[in-house]
Parts: structure tokens; C-alpha cells; sequence
């Protein structure tokens, strides 16, 4: 029994590590899909930008009651990961409790501690729960936005019920194995109570022993196969930003928020034009790529990375003065619909032996719509919102490039004040000459 | 007062005369066409006429920085309109450049270097907060705002996108001013609605513009004065001011002209 056991939750812990690594391969191949952009100067700075803002949680802070809440989901899964070290080890070796000798009386206090995140997590969870199916919180809610119906609502939910059922399953289970301790049950090593399931053990109360056991068994594999699934369903949820949080954050960009990032190949053929630069003689004609994005590939890896790390909640969309207004616009559907046609494009490689293969769909247009890309202010309310420093801003103004240097078609009012620039060096149609003439009453 | 000329002089009458301006004003578009914006330029150029800077403009020289272009996505006609600034620029040697428009002092500031064009750019919130703290602009006792409740409507291009909160927030202390702060300010404060070429263009449809949303705010601190510092909020506030019909009630100013008329000019 105990063999079939330990082989079980081997090929379980095989299995997962499979799956994981395999997403793992999925994921890193479609994010280098995108343009090359090194973002590895100024290290020291990215360094501690990234333990402020994914290790120190800096941003979610803004609001502290909530940064506190989340802050005890993150600790608790950090810190009760340490725990599932014991339990793989346990489940491999067919042991129980394998650290709680050597450790002697601190080992209670460590599971006491565990017990003291898990109560901590699962009432979060239950908090957030309400939260995310109340009216309260405006951009949890599907009806206000479309990217939220269907499958993003059910994943955030899914992932807090998720929780609150490994945290129940652990706190039972070592409630039944202090019971267990206490009928003098032969594998369940004296450990003392521990701190909180003590007080669920009256619910076990007039159990005998081998139901007990049962009990602590299905609990102790629900719970690593729990965590296991949890593993994996992580890389195809949103909640991927608990691991790409921390490189999303080092690899976030260090010049002012209101520069926009140059496109060389284009100086080159305005000096030309401008006859400030001759085009070399021997020179092959100059071949230009698209003009700004389109699709995926067209972004850059940072876009991509960012889109995969968005945890869709939404508070680039609540301040985003576009959406707030009635717009079709929200930076989050911006970051949810890169990713989605990552996935795509992914599961196209997957499909294709490794390349992508042209399925005649693209970001814009199949998914991100103009009049969406058209409503943004780049007012950067959006990228000063995200708590793992996602920009969707940049990649509405690559998407905008496209569409107007690429495909030519601008609003006309925009075509209009194109032509006045180049005609009179203004937006407005004035007369360049006319152009000082503020201050005829002065002199 | 009325009588008092001012000069403005350019940048080819200093060249000519072989004199170098310790500052280049840079009007922009809006303050060199439109007719409100002009009277923030005047009011400027009477601040640096009456602290005696010697300053000069463009005149017609000047063309837009770009910064609507590219922000549209027209990368080619931004180029070509940096280039041929930067050549006018580069010719009269200019290395500090001050201007009333957030976008241009962006634009120049970040986005001129990669181009050849690098210069020291301040935008006019805090040009006049480093004359108010040199002690060469003054308001006696606060002047005419003195005791007036004010709110400041930050500019997206000067807050968020250059992290400049304080500058023009200090300017309006020295009116000795009340300063209520609307609850979307600083990194939190909401747009207007004009930038990244919108104010070029029919707002896409919604349920609310932009502006009538943020106008709505600064009409709910009970401030009688909205102070911007960015001529595309001026004209997004001024036209929410006129939507609520309070334009007899409450002024929408230019720091510049805050503290131009605070000094009678």
C-alpha cells in the first residue's frame, strides 16, 4: 500500500513537472516571437526596482488595505511553498512529517506559522471572493467590461476557490493528524497541537482511528495534487504574474514615461529626404519592414512579456479616461488580447513543428479593434497604474503606427491636420508667416 | 501701465546683432495661433520682459516640434518636423530652450536628443518657480488671487510623463492663494481629453467627453479659478467651463497669466 502510494505520487510529480516545463518551452518561444529590444543596461537600478515593486509589493501598497490583503496571499504562497519541499520529500519517501525530528519543538512553531499564512490566505480569499462577485468593484464586473465575460471571470474565480480549498484541506488534515497523535496512531509522530487546527479538531470528535486516517490521507493528496494542478493551470491563467511579476518588473522600462521610442530606420530616409544625407551609391535599396505593429511579432518581447504577465485587474482600465468615459478602449482588453493571440500563435507552433505558420489573422483588426487604439490620450494613467508595470501604452502607439503609416488610413480630421503641418508647420491651417504675429500689440 | 512696451525680440534680430539670448522662448503652435493661448504667451513674455531676461523667439521660424505626429502615428512627418527644427535650433546655437506647452517641452526634451537636437528644456512652471524662488518675481501680499480658492489641473505630458507636480503647485502658493486639490491629481490626475492628437480629432463615441468629466471635478472643489499650465487643457477646460455655463463664475488661467495679472501686468 505504502509503495503504491510512493509510486503514485511520483508519476504525479513527474507528470506535473512535464506539463509545467512543456508551458514553460510554449510560453518562452511565443515571447520571443517579438522584436529584440535589450533592456539590460542600468542593472543595479532594474534590480531594485524589481525588489520595490514585485518583492516589496510597492505599488499594490497604494492602497494599503488591499496591498495588505494581497500581501498575505503572496507571503502565503511564498512561505508556504517551503512546506511543500517536506511534503514532496514525504510523498516520495513514503516518510511522514520527514523534518519534524530534527527540527524538534521548532517544527511546531514552523507548521504553527504555515497555519497561522493559511488562515491568513483563506480568509482573503473569501474577502476577495466577495469582492470580485459584489457590485462594489467596478472593473470586476463583466456586464461594465467585455473582456471580462466568460472565461477571465470564471479564472479569477476559480483560482480563489482553488486556495480556499488547499487551505481547508491542509487545516483539516493537520487537525486529523494531531487526533491521530493523540489516539497514539502508529505513523503520525507526536508533534504537539499545532497552533489553529487545534481548534478543528472537535470536529473529528468520536472519529475512530482508520476512518481518521482516511481522512488525513485524502486530505494530504488532495492537497499536493492541489498544488500540483495549481502548477499548471497557473500557466494558462492570468495568474502567471506570480512568477513573471519579478522579470516584468527588472526588465520595465527606465526613460520618462512621456518619451516615445524612436524609429531609426525612418531617420535615415527622412536625412535622404531632407538632403542632409546622401543614400550610399552601392547601397541595396533600403528593405522596410512594417511600419509599427500589426500582429505579435511585430512588438517587441517586453510587449509580450507584459501581456503574460497581466493579472487582468483592471485598474489601467479604471483610470483610463477613455474607458471611464463610455469608450471602447481599455488598456487591460489591450494586454488580455496580445496575450490571447500569443496563445494563438503559440498553439499554431505547436501545431507546425516549432514555426509559426500564417493563419491571415493579426492583433489588430482580429482582435484589438481602431476604434480602440484611436480613443487613447496616451495620458499614461494606465501604465502609472499597473502594480507589475505593464504598458499598454506603447503598444497602442506601435498598433496606431501601423495603421497610419502602414495602411494609410487615418481619421480624416488627422489627415487634415497632417497636411497643415506639412503645409504650414502647424496643426491648424494658419500661414507660416503669420505665426508671430501675437505679439503685434506688444511691441 | 497700458503704455509700457515690451520687447520681444528674435532669435536672427540677437544673431545680427551678435547677441546671445540667455533663454529661447518656445511659443508653440497654440501660443503663437490660438487667440486664447496667445494671451498666455503675452503674459509670459511680459514676466521675463519685467524680470529682465534676455530672452528670445523663434518669430516664424518656429514650426511644430512633431509631437502631434507622432503621437498619431505619423513617424515620417514627426521626423521631418524635428529635423528642420533642429536645424533652425542648431544654427542659432540655442542651448536652453523654455516653452508654455507641455507637449513641445516633452517632445524636445526626449525626443529631440535621438535626432541630434539636445538642449536644456524647461517647461514655464518651472522657469517661474525657479524666479520665484531666486526672489526675482514677487507678489506683494498675494496680490488680486490672494485668499481666492484655486485648483490645479495637472497636464499629463508635465506630470505623469515628466514627473513635474510640484513646480507649478509652488507658483500658485506664491499667490498666497487656497489651493483645494480636485481627488484625480498629481499621478492620479485625469486627463483632459486633448492629448496624443485627440485635440485634432472628433473624440471616438462614449457616453461622456473627457473634459466635461474632469470639468466636473474641478467645479466640485468650489474653486472659482482652474489653473492649467498645458494650452491643450486650457482649451478642454475652458470649453467644460462653458458647457456647465459658469464662464461668469469661474476662470480657467495660465499660471503665467496668474501671476502676470497678480503683478498688474
Amino acid at each position: 500500500m505504502e509503495v503504491i502510494q510512493q509510486i503514485l505520487f511520483i508519476v504525479a510529480l513527474g507528470l506535473t513537472a512535464w506539463i509545467i516545463a512543456r508551458r514553460v518551452q510554449v510560453i518562452k518561444r511565443t515571447i520571443q516571437l517579438g522584436r529584440p529590444d535589450d533592456r539590460t543596461d542600468r542593472p543595479a537600478e532594474r534590480l531594485g526596482m524589481m525588489l520595490r515593486v514585485a518583492f516589496g509589493q510597492k505599488k499594490m501598497f497604494e492602497r494599503p488595505l488591499i496591498g495588505i490583503m494581497h500581501f498575505m496571499l503572496y507571503a502565503g504562497f511564498l512561505l508556504i511553498n517551503i512546506e511543500i519541499l517536506e511534503i514532496i520529500l514525504d510523498g516520495a519517501l513514503g516518510q511522514h512529517r520527514l523534518f519534524a525530528p530534527a527540527l524538534g519543538g521548532f517544527y511546531s512553531f514552523l507548521i504553527g506559522f504555515f497555519e497561522f499564512l493559511a488562515v491568513g490566505v483563506l480568509v482573503v480569499c473569501v474577502v476577495f471572493l466577495l469582492r470580485r462577485n459584489g457590485t462594489r468593484v467596478e472593473r470586476f464586473q463583466p456586464p461594465r467590461h467585455r473582456e471580462m465575460h466568460g472565461w477571465p471571470f470564471l479564472d479569477g474565480n476559480l483560482i480563489l476557490i482553488f486556495e480556499i480549498v488547499l487551505m481547508v484541506a491542509i487545516l483539516t488534515m493537520n487537525a486529523a493528524d494531531s487526533a491521530l497523535q493523540d489516539m497514539g496512531s502508529a505513523h503520525y509522530r507526536r508533534t504537539g497541537d499545532f497552533a489553529f487546527s487545534q481548534f478543528l479538531k472537535p470536529l473529528f470528535a468520536g472519529w475512530n482511528e482508520s476512518t481518521l486516517i482516511v481522512y488525513e490521507r485524502v486530505a494530504w493528496w488532495i492537497h499536493i495534487l492541489g498544488i500540483f494542478a495549481f502548477g499548471v493551470y497557473v500557466t494558462y491563467s492570468k495568474h502567471l504574474h506570480i512568477a513573471l511579476g519579478f522579470p516584468n518588473t527588472y526588465f520595465a522600462r527606465l526613460i520618462p514615461r512621456g518619451k516615445i521610442h524612436n524609429m531609426p530606420e525612418i531617420t535615415k530616409e527622412v536625412k535622404i529626404m531632407l538632403g542632409v544625407e546622401q543614400p550610399a551609391a552601392d547601397a541595396p535599396p533600403a528593405e522596410i519592414g512594417r511600419f509599427g505593429a500589426k500582429d505579435v511579432m511585430d512588438l517587441s518581447w517586453k510587449n509580450l512579456m507584459d501581456a503574460y504577465s497581466c493579472t487582468e485587474c483592471g485598474r489601467c482600465t479604471a483610470a483610463c479616461p477613455a474607458n471611464i468615459t463610455g469608450k471602447k478602449l481599455s488598456p487591460r482588453k489591450i494586454m488580455m488580447d496580445t496575450r490571447d493571440r500569443l496563445e494563438e500563435a503559440g498553439r499554431n507552433m505547436q501545431a507546425n513543428g516549432g514555426t509559426f505558420v500564417d493563419d491571415g489573422k493579426s492583433l489588430l483588426g482580429d482582435y484589438i479593434l481602431e476604434e480602440e487604439i484611436l480613443a487613447c490620450t496616451t495620458c499614461n494613467a494606465c501604465v502609472q497604474e499597473c502594480p507589475v508595470l505593464i504598458n499598454p501604452l506603447d503598444i497602442i502607439l506601435q498598433l496606431r503606427r501601423y495603421q497610419v503609416m502602414d495602411e494609410a488610413k487615418a481619421p480624416a480630421a488627422w489627415n487634415a491636420m497632417f497636411s497643415n503641418l506639412e503645409t504650414s508647420q502647424a496643426p491648424w491651417k494658419f500661414s507660416p508667416g503669420d505665426r508671430f504675429n501675437w505679439a503685434n500689440g506688444l511691441k | 501701465m497700458a503704455e509700457t512696451t515690451f520687447k520681444v525680440p528674435t532669435m536672427a534680430e540677437m544673431a545680427a546683432a551678435g547677441e546671445t539670448p540667455e533663454v529661447l522662448f518656445w511659443v508653440g503652435c497654440a501660443g503663437s495661433f490660438d487667440d486664447r493661448y496667445k494671451k498666455v504667451t503675452v503674459a509670459f513674455v511680459k514676466i521675463l520682459n519685467k524680470v529682465g531676461i534676455k530672452f528670445a523667439v523663434l518669430g516664424t521660424e518656429e514650426g511644430c516640434t512633431g509631437d502631434p505626429a507622432r503621437r498619431a502615428g505619423n513617424e515620417f512627418l514627426f521626423q521631418m518636423q524635428a529635423m528642420a527644427n533642429i536645424q533652425v535650433l542648431d544654427m542659432y546655437q540655442v542651448k536652453k530652450i523654455v516653452t508654455a506647452c507641455p507637449h513641445c517641452f516633452n517632445t524636445l526634451k526626449h525626443e529631440y536628443p535621438e535626432l541630434g537636437g539636445t538642449y536644456e528644456v524647461l517647461h514655464h512652471s518651472t522657469y517661474l518657480q525657479q524666479l520665484i524662488n531666486e526672489g526675482r518675481v514677487g507678489i506683494k501680499g498675494g496680490g488680486t488671487f490672494k485668499g481666492r480658492r484655486i485648483t490645479f489641473h495637472d497636464s499629463c505630458y508635465l506630470g505623469r510623463a515628466n514627473n513635474i507636480y510640484e513646480a507649478p503647485r509652488e507658483v500658485l502658493e506664491a499667490l498666497d492663494a487656497e489651493l483645494v486639490e480636485m481627488k484625480r491629481s498629481r499621478v492620479k490626475g485625469l486627463c483632459c481629453g486633448a492629448g496624443g492628437a485627440q485635440m485634432f480629432k472628433e473624440p471616438e463615441p462614449g457616453k461622456k467627453d473627457v473634459n466635461i468629466e474632469r470639468i466636473e471635478e474641478a467645479l466640485g472643489t468650489g474653486a472659482d479659478t482652474i489653473a492649467v499650465a498645458c494650452p491643450f487643457c486650457m482649451v478642454m477646460m475652458t470649453d467644460g467651463v462653458k458647457n456647465k455655463e459658469k464662464e461668469d463664475s469661474v476662470k480657467v488661467l495660465d499660471l503665467a497669466e496668474l501671476i502676470a495679472q497678480a503683478e498688474g501686468l
